[in-house]
């Protein structure tokens, strides 16, 4: 203690030190921009899909149109499911903000709970597609609606295990700075695929309701 | 020596952790943001369910209007879009995958549609029959 007080240029040196220490913090900040980054190459995969399904949406092959296939009540209650999704999510953030670990997580698990049953009527929409003949073996436009919600499916799956997986760890680890980002990267990753969805319910299914 | 090392130690994490962007988020930005993202929804699905507007050209206008709203929205609330984060590149990254999703979007319609219109048998009404025999 004496010797800081009897050198103030080495406490000075100590606070410039600390100063570096706060900026080597940055790969916070890289992994966010990265993470970013990597959202935007997803961006591209969702639209070359969207352009195939623009190309192809209306080639019925003599089979079913969007028309004749969509039940909007249920993409209505779907989408519903999504937004909910994302807002618990952004709770889940705020109490993460505010160092609760418990309702951090409790947000968590009803995200994954909204997003378990936006997949599961997903998926029961299309085993019912599929029962009645509408598979994507049946025409050009069922082959790309089935491949682009089909993707974004699989995007929610990889979400849910993720999120999963962020509960393991912050049950284990608690709210450290690597899991608050993680949980930052999930947070972009989880809104950006409600994102993709906007484009999905209104391109795909309302849109293709239309005569 | 230590204990004050400590103190600045653990006040230097606190502050990363607000400069890390983490710390923007709020619930009256939350709130805004879902309740916007639902009357933009709810619009879109209650004009084609309710068949508000008979042309359907002008629908499909409407809809993709209140999509880009909506993706506006979720940008700015959700995923806390803005010129500043991270220094502009987050917004550099945006605005150039948009200008990709755009080319991509709009060329490949474009093109498809003049192609598959070129493919129509009614096409040879522009042309005289000699013209389409010699077609390659």
């Amino acid at each position: 203690m004496s010797d800081m007080h009897a050198t103030p240029s080495a406490a000075i040196a100590e606070q410039d030190v600390e100063f570096w220490m706060k900026e080597d913090h940055h790969p916070a900040n890289g992994t966010l921009l990265g993470f970013w980054i990597y959202l935007m190459s997803d961006c591209l995969i969702f639209a070359c899909l969207f352009a195939t399904y623009g190309v192809l949406g209306r080639s019925y092959a003599g089979g079913p149109s969007g028309a004749d296939l969509f039940d909007l009540p249920l993409v209505a209650v779907n989408t519903t499911m999504l937004l909910l999704s994302s807002i618990t999510y952004g709770f889940a953030v705020l109490e993460m903000q505010k160092d609760r670990k418990g309702t951090m997580m409790a947000w968590l698990i009803i995200t994954g709970l909204f997003g378990a049953a936006f997949l599961g009527i997903e998926l029961w929409e299309f085993s019912h597609l599929i029962h009645e003949g509408a598979g994507p073996q049946r025409s050009a436009f069922l082959s790309s609606f089935f491949t682009l919600v089909g993707t974004h499916g699989l995007h929610v799956t990889f979400g849910i295990i993720w999120l999963i997986t962020l509960l393991f760890q912050v049950g284990r680890l608690g709210l450290t700075p690597a899991n608050k980002r993680r949980i930052m990267c999930l947070s972009m990753f989880w809104h950006f695929l409600d994102v993709v969805w906007i484009g999905v319910f209104t391109f795909v299914y309302l849109m293709g309701s239309l005569p | 020596m230590s204990a004050q090392i400590d103190s600045h130690g653990a006040h230097g994490a606190h502050d990363d952790h607000h400069d890390d962007g983490v710390g923007h988020s709020t619930l009256k930005g939350y709130m805004m943001g879902f309740f916007l993202a639902v009357v933009l929804t709810a619009i879109p699905f209650w004009l084609v369910m309710e068949k508000v507007i008979p042309n359907t050209q002008t629908l499909a206008v409407v809809l993709l209007t209140f999509a880009a709203i909506q993706i506006v929205v979720h940008m700015i609330y959700f995923l806390h879009m803005n010129p500043r984060s991270e220094g502009g590149w987050n917004m550099l990254a945006l605005i150039f995958t948009l200008v990709i999703v755009v080319i991509t979007l709009a060329g490949s319609i474009w093109v498809m549609f003049h192609l598959n219109s070129n493919m129509m048998p009614g096409m040879s009404h522009q042309m005289t029959e000699q013209q389409v025999k010699n077609l390659p």
